[in-house]
């Protein structure tokens, strides 16, 4: 069975596009030969406001650039920053790259594991945080690096965790 | 205390780069922030679209990026003068695109994030004239999620030049009209293949292409497309404006290739980093510039320029870092910026962890990667752990050989290969205390294909 026939059969639950990031998306949609190509920024946009891609959003995007909702789940199931499910307020996003790797990032992930008691993938009970791998942040002279929000930080001492974490409530 | 913000850094401070040394980095500031249009322009930037469009043919410049031989600075080193020849252009082609590709994802490479958030007008300028050269009719950087402050001063930068009329109908009074937006990726290492990046750039998946046709052929939406890297474009203006000489004469004696290159240092050394050098330095000198290895180690291995290049030893420390002098050794000189390995570091983890990057990043698009991968980081594990089988290490050997180049569908298996391949071949006893001595308390692994630990 199609595992995206919750989506065909779906009318998007009654979801509908905030008018302000369906500005966004037809701004966005100006720059390309196809509207498909908005597609990737539709689902940032949706994610900005929402904090993840909820399943009526998909196919609101898919209606609104004219192609199928299997098409725009199958883009946002494929890029690793955009959310298919709930996530924390905070996202964590750790560098696990070799330059990281070679100057402590084991050590850093286990430290803010153990602060935050959740692992890769998850998310903190008072949805605040949640903590994910990141291919190599570029910032590799000021490893281990790790990014909350739009935030980047490097290098991060195993110690400094309890602090930098006090900045995002 | 809290932790610290990071910065990228150039360690060449103002007073000590000069227009004619340090093509792309002279305009940069010490205070690290963006290098807005009124500064630029005082720095005489945009002379060079003023120079070159209207006075000199599409062709002429081109002949003369051919001959400056600047090489792609993404990691390929192929021509940049080559590729835009190769372009398909003229009266009966449909107008085409440029792509800057600022994917930057490569581990320990961290160049075109200095450029781009520190000189965003100089990539603007070079792709104006690229899309000149090209006779694109758009142009699009392709900038990956992450870099927040990048998009930031790019999309500030595409306002002022578009209000100065850098860019829009009828640039400097030349009758070319080009103009440029912004793409921000949301992840995936791939995208940095420039057909997968195309791909993404049209909304859809980053599943590579199949090449013929080249992008130079057909590309984004069928076009002719140009896809050069951040500092491949960067390097344009000032080639355009000192020619193809000066630009060879940059690497003196150092090197067959011209110009000067982003190096960079990370890893285990006392100074990480940046600096705009001749190419053809040698990684010797840039350990030396680093300050040597942090916590009095010593150098073991390093990676000349990211985590699909081949592993050096320190016997090759005195080697040019240019595209045919690495290359001769069996690595790539990639993206050029050295990765240090301490002589107290294990390889297996090490290259465990690149492969585990490998086996993540791939796209599934063909067998030999998308099996191959997860398969050579559950051999690897288990070498780590002391829990490898003899002949564990001959078959990742023929993993390595089976995801070499010209038996996956692109390029990410073939650099998922060279770090195996080339830490086996140097540090083969460190891989050989992984397998388990017989007698002792065997564990018996899963089946080859379960990547349940991938």
């Amino acid at each position: 069975m199609n595992e995206n026939a919750h989506l065909l059969a779906s009318d998007g639950d009654g979801f509908i596009l905030d008018p302000e990031d369906l500005r966004a998306i037809e701004h966005e949609r100006a720059h390309y030969e196809q509207p498909q190509a908005a597609c990737i920024e539709a689902l940032k946009i949706v994610q900005r406001r929402h904090g993840w891609v909820p399943d009526g959003a998909i196919v609101a995007i898919a209606e609104t650039l004219g192609i199928g909702p299997a098409e725009v789940e199958g883009v946002a199931t494929f890029y690793s920053l955009i959310f298919r499910q709930p996530v924390g307020r905070h996202v964590i996003l750790i560098c696990d790259s070799s330059s990281c790797f070679l100057v402590g990032y084991d050590t850093l992930r286990e430290a803010l594991s153990s602060h935050l008691g959740i692992g890769f993938g998850q998310t903190t009970a008072d949805d605040r945080f949640t903590l994910l791998p990141v291919c190599c942040l570029g910032a590799c002279d000021g490893g281990p690096a790790l990014m909350i929000d739009d935030d980047t930080y490097g290098p991060v001492a195993a110690e400094d965790v309890a602090a930098l974490l006090e900045d995002y409530p | 205390m809290t932790a610290n913000r990071y910065r990228c850094r150039l360690h060449q401070a103002a007073h000590e780069r000069r227009l004619e040394m340090h093509p792309l980095t002279w305009w940069l500031r010490d205070d690290g922030e963006r290098v807005g249009l009124d500064e630029y322009v005082a720095k005489d930037g945009y002379a060079v679209v003023r120079q070159v469009l209207g006075y000199q043919r599409p062709d002429e410049v081109i002949e003369t990026l051919k001959a400056a031989n600047i090489r792609g600075r993404g990691g390929g080193g192929f021509s940049a003068g080559v590729k835009w020849g190769l372009t398909l252009k003229g009266e009966d082609m449909p107008r085409g695109y440029l792509v800057c590709n600022a994917d930057e994802m490569e581990p320990g490479t961290f160049k075109d994030r200095l450029l781009l958030e520190q000189a965003p007008h100089l990539l603007l300028e070079g792709m104006i004239l690229g899309g000149y050269a090209n006779d694109s009719c758009f142009g699009y950087i392709f900038l990956r999620g992450e870099y927040v402050t990048a998009a930031r001063a790019i999309t500030r930068a595409i306002e002022e030049a578009r209000a100065a009329g850098w860019l829009g109908r009828d640039i400097a009074g030349s009758g070319f009209d080009f103009d440029i937006a912004l793409h921000t990726g949301a992840g995936r290492y791939i995208c940095g293949e420039e057909t997968a990046l195309i791909n993404s750039l049209e909304g859809q998946r980053a599943n590579p292409r199949a090449k013929p046709p080249f992008p130079g052929q057909s590309g984004a939406w069928g076009k002719p497309t140009v896809v050069n890297n951040v500092e491949t474009l960067c390097n344009v203006p000032a080639v355009l404006r000192f020619g193809a000489e000066w630009y060879q004469g940059l690497s003196g004696e150092r090197s067959g290739d011209g110009g000067t290159k982003l190096y960079g240092v990370s890893g285990k050394a006392h100074r990480t980093g940046l600096w705009e050098l001749p190419i053809g330095t040698t990684a010797g000198e840039l350990l030396d510039r680093a300050g040597g290895m942090r916590d009095g180690r010593s150098l073991k291995a390093w990676l000349p320029g990211g985590g699909s290049t081949g592993f050096l030893l320190p016997e090759h420390l005195d080697l040019a870092l240019d595209f045919d002098t690495i290359g001769k050794t069996g690595s790539r000189l990639g993206t050029g910026l050295i990765t240090l390995v301490a002589d107290d570091q294990s390889m297996v983890a090490l290259v465990r962890n690149l492969e585990k990057f490998f086996a993540r990043e791939s796209c599934g698009w063909c067998t030999p990667c998308r099996d191959g991968l997860p398969w050579t980081v559950k051999l690897l594990r288990a070498l780590e752990r002391g829990e490898g089988r003899p002949g564990d290490i001959e078959l990742l050997e023929e993993l390595a050989e089976d995801q070499g180049p010209g038996k996956t569908f692109c390029a990410h298996a073939p650099g998922a290969a060279m770090p195996l391949a080339s830490a086996i071949e140097y540090f083969r006893d460190e891989f050989e205390r992984g397998i388990a001595r017989p007698g002792k308390d065997d564990v018996v692994p899963d089946g080859p294909l379960s990547t349940s630990e991938a």
